[in-house]
C-alpha cells in the first residue's frame, strides 16, 4: 500500500507523516505519532474519548481519516498546558476530582475547551447537552459538569 | 480493634490526586498506550455461531499469508481436566476459562473465541484471519433464561448436571446450580400476614461499560520469561491466571499493571492475556492485542439478565411478616452467574423472621457472564424493593417509615447466616428521610420514589511497603490497580501515621515481582485491604523511627513518642532532647542501621457491611413514554470516609449506571442468537444531557474492624436505583412496571392497557 505524505500542524508545531489512506486521524496520533493522549473508546463517533480540535472545531479523531489532516490545525490534550501551567479546566478537573479511571478525561477536556472558547458563561444544561458526545462510566457526570461550570466562572474572573 | 479518635490531619480530606497531572495531560499510559520495538498485532477470529460443533478449523492459509507469524487455537493450550479446574479455594473454575479464551469442541456464543493470529501489521492480520477456514456444525441455541431452563432446550454441556438438589438429576440441563437460603417458616408468616404481594419481574443481561476496551502486550524471551503489560483489575490474579491456563509457573511471569479505563467487575478475567502470551511465545516477538468495542459486548461482561419472583407479607402495622423471592439468573455460556450474592442480599437490610430465597444459575448461548458491580444485588434489590414500595402504598404507610420498621440492626440475623455486627442501615435510611429532597413538592407529571441497598464489602490479601527516602520522603508500594483514585487514599493513609505531609509521599502501584501478593481491586476491598496493608506498613516504620531516636539519643526505645511527624522522648525523665524529624533520623539511616523500610502483607476480614437509601423523581413523558430523572439524592454509609470526594464520585456513578440499567441499556438478540446492539450507538448509555446533578450524603457509622472506621464504598451505590426509578414511575403513573429497562416503547405500552 502507498502512503500518503501529510503535511499538518499540531498543538502548534509543524508535523510530516506518511499514513495509510485508510488510518484515522486517532491511529496516526496514537500509532504514528506517539500521541496517545487521545484514546480509542469504540471507533464508531459515540463515546468522544478521541475528541481533538481540527481548525477549531471539536471532532472525534477516530471518525476523519489521517490525510485529511493535511494542511490544517490539529489540537490534542497535549497540548492544553502551558509548560507547567495547566489550563483551567485541567486544573479544576483535579481539585474537583472529575475523573475516576481518567480513561475518558482528555476527550472530555478538549470537548470543554471548545464550549468555554466559544460560551464562557454556559449554563448546565447549555454544559450537558455539549458533552453529550462523551461518554463517562465512572462519574455520573456530576462532578465533571461542575467541574466545566467552575473552571468557566473562574475563567470569566481573570 | 480500637477506633482513633477522629482528629485526623489527612483522613477526611480532599487532596488532588498523585497521579492526577498525568491524567488531565493525557500522559497516563492506559493498556493500549503502550508499545514494544518490533511488535506485532493480534488479533482475534470470533464465531458468528450462538452455538455450534467445530468441526474442523484449518489456519494453514492464514500462517502461509505473508506477514504472519502465529496461528494458535485451543490445540495449543493444554485442556484442564475437571478434577484440575480450580486453584486453591477461590470460585474460578479454569476448565471452563479455559474454553471461553479459546473455544474447545464447541462454540458457545457469538462473539466466542475460535482462532488468534499475530501478524507484522493490523492489516495483515485482518486478512489471516479471513483466510482461516472453520468447519462449523451448527446446533440449535437458546438465549433466554427461561427457555434453557424447559426439557426440550437444547443442552450447552454434556457433563453439567445440576448441583443443590436431591437426588442428583440422571441427564444433564443447563441449570447449572440451585441454591436456598431459609430462616423461620414463611407459611406461618404468610398466614398472619394482613396484606400479601406477589410479583413477577424481568431484567436484562447488561454490559459494564467501561470506556477502555480490554488491551495487552506480551512479551516472552527465548528462556520462556514473560513479561504482560494490561489494565485489570488485579494483575496477581492476570498472572495466576495465565499460568494456570498456559501450564507455566507462575515464576516465569512479571505482570505490569496498566492506567486502567474502567472495570466494575469485568477486568477481574483473562480475555486476551493468555492469547497474547502465547501468540507472543509462538512467534518470539511481542505481541499486542487490543479489542474492538463490539468484541467488547459480544465476548466481555455482561452481568446476567434474570427472571424473579417476590412475595412479601405485612402486618397492619407494618412488620414484615414473610417473604420469600425465586432468582433465576443468566449465566452465559458457562456457570457462574451471581445469583448466590443476589440471594443473600436482597432481604439483607431488612430484620425479617420468616425468609425463603431460592436461587438457579442457568447457561444459555450468551457470552460468559461477569462481575458487575455488587454483582447479583441490584437484580434482587430491583423486585425486592419494588414489591416492598407496593406494600407501604397498599398500608398507607411512609416507604421509608416502612423500612425503618423493619431495618435491620446490630444483632439481626441475616437470611443468608451472619449476625450484624455495628452497621448504619437505620442511620441510612434516617438521613434519607431527614434530607430536604424527601419532602420537596413534585411537578406535574412526576413522581417520587425510595429503594434500599446492601452489600457484604469484601477483604481479603495485601501486600504494602513503605520506603522513607534519605531526604524524608516516602515511597508507598502497593499492589491494587487503582482504578478510581486510590493512590490518594493510601498517600492519606501513610501520611496520618507518619505525620508527614501528604505531598511528601509518593503511592505507586507496584508490578506482580515488587510487591507481595494482592488480591483483586474488587468487591470494595482496595481501600480498607490494602489501606490496612499501608497502614501496617506505616506503622512498622513509625516503630523503625522510633528504634533510630532511641538509637541516636541512647535512650530505651520504650522512652521514645512518635508525635506529629517527630520523634521526642515519652517524658522529662527520658533525657532533654530536641525532637526528631522524619527528614533528621531520614538522613542519618546509613549510620543507625540502614534503610528504614516498613512492610505489611496481611489477610484482612470484617470489611463491614454497607447500606444506602436512594430518592429518585423522575418526569414521565406521557405521550411518549420518555422517563426523565430530574432529581435523584443517594445516602449511604461510608464508615469513614478517607477521601470523600472520592466516595461521592463513587456513589454517583454507581448512581448513574442503575439509571442506565433501570431506562436504557439492554443485549438485544435476534431470533438468529446474535448479538443486535454491540455498540456504544444502540447500546445506550446515559449520558450527560440525561441526567441532573446527584446529590450524595455520606453516613459514617465507623466499621469497628478498621482504625479509622473504613467500609468499602463503590459498589452499593448500584443496588437501590433500579427499584428507586420504578417506584417513582408508579408515583407518577399509577403504574407499576416490572420488566427493565423501562425504554420508552415498554412504559408507553404499559401505559396504554394500565398495567
Ligand atoms: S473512539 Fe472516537 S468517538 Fe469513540
Ligand atoms: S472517569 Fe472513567 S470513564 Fe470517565
Amino acid at each position: 500500500m502507498i502512503k500518503d505524505h501529510v503535511s499538518t500542524t499540531i498543538n502548534g508545531e509543524p508535523v510530516e507523516f506518511l499514513c495509510d489512506p485508510r488510518q484515522t486521524l486517532l491511529d496516526v496520533l496514537r500509532d504514528e505519532l506517539n500521541l496517545t493522549g487521545s484514546k480509542e473508546g469504540c471507533s464508531s463517533g459515540d463515546c468522544g474519548a478521541c475528541s481533538v480540535m481540527l481548525d477549531g472545531r471539536v471532532v472525534c479523531s477516530c471518525l476523519v481519516l489521517g490525510a485529511e489532516a493535511e494542511g490544517r490545525e490539529v489540537e490534542t490534550i497535549e497540548g492544553m498546558a502551558q509548560g507547567e501551567t495547566l489550563h483551567p479546566l485541567q486544573r479544576v478537573f483535579l481539585e474537583e476530582a472529575a475523573l475516576q479511571c481518567g480513561i475518558c478525561t482528555p476527550g472530555f477536556l478538549v470537548a470543554a475547551k471548545a464550549l468555554l472558547d466559544r460560551n464562557p458563561d454556559p449554563t448546565e444544561t447549555e454544559v450537558r447537552y455539549w458533552l453529550a458526545g462523551n461518554l463517562c462510566r465512572c462519574t455520573g457526570y456530576d462532578k465533571i459538569v461542575r467541574s466545566v461550570l467552575d473552571a468557566a466562572a473562574e475563567m470569566r474572573g481573570k | 480493634m480500637d477506633i482513633e479518635a477522629p482528629s485526623y490531619k489527612w483522613v477526611g480530606t480532599r487532596p488532588v490526586r498523585p497521579d492526577g497531572i498525568d491524567k488531565v495531560t493525557g500522559r497516563a499510559m492506559f493498556g493500549a498506550d503502550f508499545s514494544l520495538p518490533d511488535m506485532l498485532t493480534g488479533k482475534i477470529l470470533r464465531s458468528p455461531h450462538p452455538h455450534a460443533r467445530l468441526v474442523s478449523i484449518d489456519v494453514s492459509k492464514a500462517a502461509a499469508l505473508r506477514g504472519v507469524k502465529a496461528v494458535a487455537t485451543a490445540a495449543d493450550i493444554p485442556e484442564i481436566p475437571v478434577d484440575n479446574a480450580f486453584v486453591g479455594d477461590a470460585p474460578t473454575n479454569f476448565r471452563h476459562w479455559s474454553s471461553n479464551v479459546l473455544a474447545r469442541e464447541k462454540v458457545l456464543y457469538d462473539g466466542h473465541a475460535v482462532a488468534a493470529v499475530a501478524a507484522t501489521s493490523p492489516a495483515i492480520a485482518d486478512a489471516a484471519l479471513a483466510l482461516i477456514e472453520v468447519d462449523y456444525e451448527v446446533l440449535p441455541h437458546v438465549i433466554d433464561v427461561k427457555d434453557a431452563m424447559r426439557d426440550d432446550a437444547p443442552v450447552l454441556h454434556d457433563d453439567l448436571f445440576t448441583a443443590g438438589v436431591e437426588p442428583k438429576p440422571d441427564k444433564p440441563s443447563n441449570v447449572a446450580k440451585r441454591v436456598e437460603f431459609t430462616l423461620g417458616n414463611t407459611e406461618a408468616g404468610f398466614a398472619e400476614a394482613d396484606v400479601v404481594v406477589e410479583r413477577a419481574f424481568r431484567t436484562k443481561a447488561v454490559h459494564q461499560g467501561y470506556i477502555e476496551p480490554h488491551a495487552v502486550i506480551a512479551n516472552t524471551a527465548e528462556d520462556g520469561q514473560s513479561q504482560v503489560w494490561c489494565p485489570s483489575q488485579g494483575h496477581f490474579m492476570i498472572r495466576a491466571a495465565c499460568a494456570k491456563l498456559l501450564g507455566i509457573e507462575i515464576s516465569q511471569f512479571r505482570v505490569f499493571p496498566a492506567e486502567i479505563g474502567g472495570g466494575f467487575g469485568g477486568k477481574i478475567n483473562p480475555y486476551l492475556e493468555p492469547v497474547a502470551l502465547l501468540l507472543s511465545r509462538k512467534s518470539g516477538r511481542p505481541v499486542k492485542m487490543v479489542m474492538t468495542r463490539a468484541e467488547v459486548f459480544r465476548a466481555t461482561g455482561p452481568t446476567s439478565g434474570a427472571a424473579l419472583t417476590v412475595k412479601i407479607g405485612a402486618l397492619k402495622d407494618g412488620r414484615i411478616a414473610a417473604a420469600e423471592a425465586t432468582l433465576t439468573f443468566e449465566a452465559g455460556a458457562f456457570p457462574g452467574s451471581p445469583v448466590g450474592a443476589g440471594c443473600m442480599t436482597g432481604f439483607a437490610p431488612y430484620d425479617i423472621t420468616n425468609v425463603k430465597i431460592v436461587g438457579y444459575d442457568v447457561v444459555s448461548n450468551r457470552p460468559k457472564c461477569c462481575a458487575y458491580r455488587a454483582p447479583g444485588a441490584p437484580i434482587a434489590a430491583y423486585g425486592i424493593e419494588s414489591v416492598l414500595d407496593e406494600i407501604a402504598q397498599r398500608l398507607d404507610l411512609d416507604p421509608i417509615d416502612f423500612r425503618l420498621k423493619n431495618a435491620a440492626k446490630e444483632g439481626t440475623k441475616a437470611a443468608y447466616g451472619p449476625q450484624f455486627g455495628k452497621i448504619g442501615c437505620i442511620e441510612t435510611l434516617t438521613a434519607a428521610k431527614d434530607h430536604p429532597h424527601y419532602g420537596a413538592p413534585l411537578g406535574p407529571n412526576q413522581g417520587r420514589g425510595v429503594a434500599a441497598g446492601f452489600w457484604f464489602n469484601f477483604a481479603g490479601q495485601a501486600s504494602a511497603a513503605v520506603n522513607v527516602n534519605e531526604d524524608g520522603t516516602a515511597i508507598v508500594t502497593y499492589g491494587n490497580p487503582d482504578i478510581g483514585g486510590t493512590r490518594a487514599s493510601m498517600a492519606q493513609i501513610a501520611a496520618e501515621v507518619l505525620g508527614i505531609d501528604y505531598d511528601k509521599i509518593r503511592p505507586i502501584v507496584a508490578d506482580t515481582s515488587s510487591i507481595g501478593f494482592n488480591d483483586i481491586t474488587a468487591g470494595s476491598k482496595t481501600t480498607f485491604t490494602a489501606g490496612l496493608a499501608v497502614h501496617e506498613a506505616a506503622k512498622d516504620v513509625v516503630g523503625q523511627l522510633r528504634e533510630r531516636a532511641a538509637k541516636m539519643w541512647d535512650i530505651s526505645v520504650d522512652a521514645v513518642v512518635w508525635e506529629n511527624g517527630v520523634a521526642r522522648p515519652a517524658s522529662s525523665n527520658a533525657g532533654d532532647f530536641d525532637p526528631l524529624a522524619l527528614a533528621d533520623i531520614a538522613a542519618m539511616a546509613g549510620k543507625t542501621g540502614g534503610p528504614i523500610s516498613g512492610h505489611a502483607s496481611l489477610a484482612a476480614t470484617g470489611a463491614g457491611p454497607t447500606f444506602a437509601a436512594h430518592i429518585c423523581d423522575v418526569e414521565v413523558d406521557q405521550d411518549t413514554g420518555r422517563i426523565t430523572v430530574v432529581r435523584y439524592t443517594a445516602v449511604q454509609d461510608a464508615g469513614r470516609a478517607i477521601h470523600p470526594s472520592y466516595v461521592e464520585g463513587q456513589m454517583q456513578g454507581g448512581v448513574v449506571q442503575g439509571i442506565g440499567w433501570a431506562l436504557n441499556e439492554e443485549y438485544i438478540y435476534g431470533s438468529d442468537g446474535r448479538l443486535q446492539n454491540p455498540g456504544f450507538l444502540d447500546y445506550r448509555i446515559p449520558v450527560a444531557s440525561d441526567l441532573p446533578m446527584i446529590d450524595t450524603v455520606i453516613v459514617e457509622v465507623p466499621n469497628p474492624n478498621h482504625p479509622y472506621g473504613v467500609r468499602g464504598v463503590g459498589e452499593v451505590p448500584i443496588v437501590p436505583p433500579m427499584a428507586a426509578v420504578t417506584n417513582a414511575v408508579a408515583s407518577a403513573t399509577g403504574v407499576r412496571m416490572t420488566e427493565l429497562p423501562m425504554s420508552p416503547p415498554r412504559l408507553l405500552a404499559a401505559l396504554e392497557n394500565g398495567s
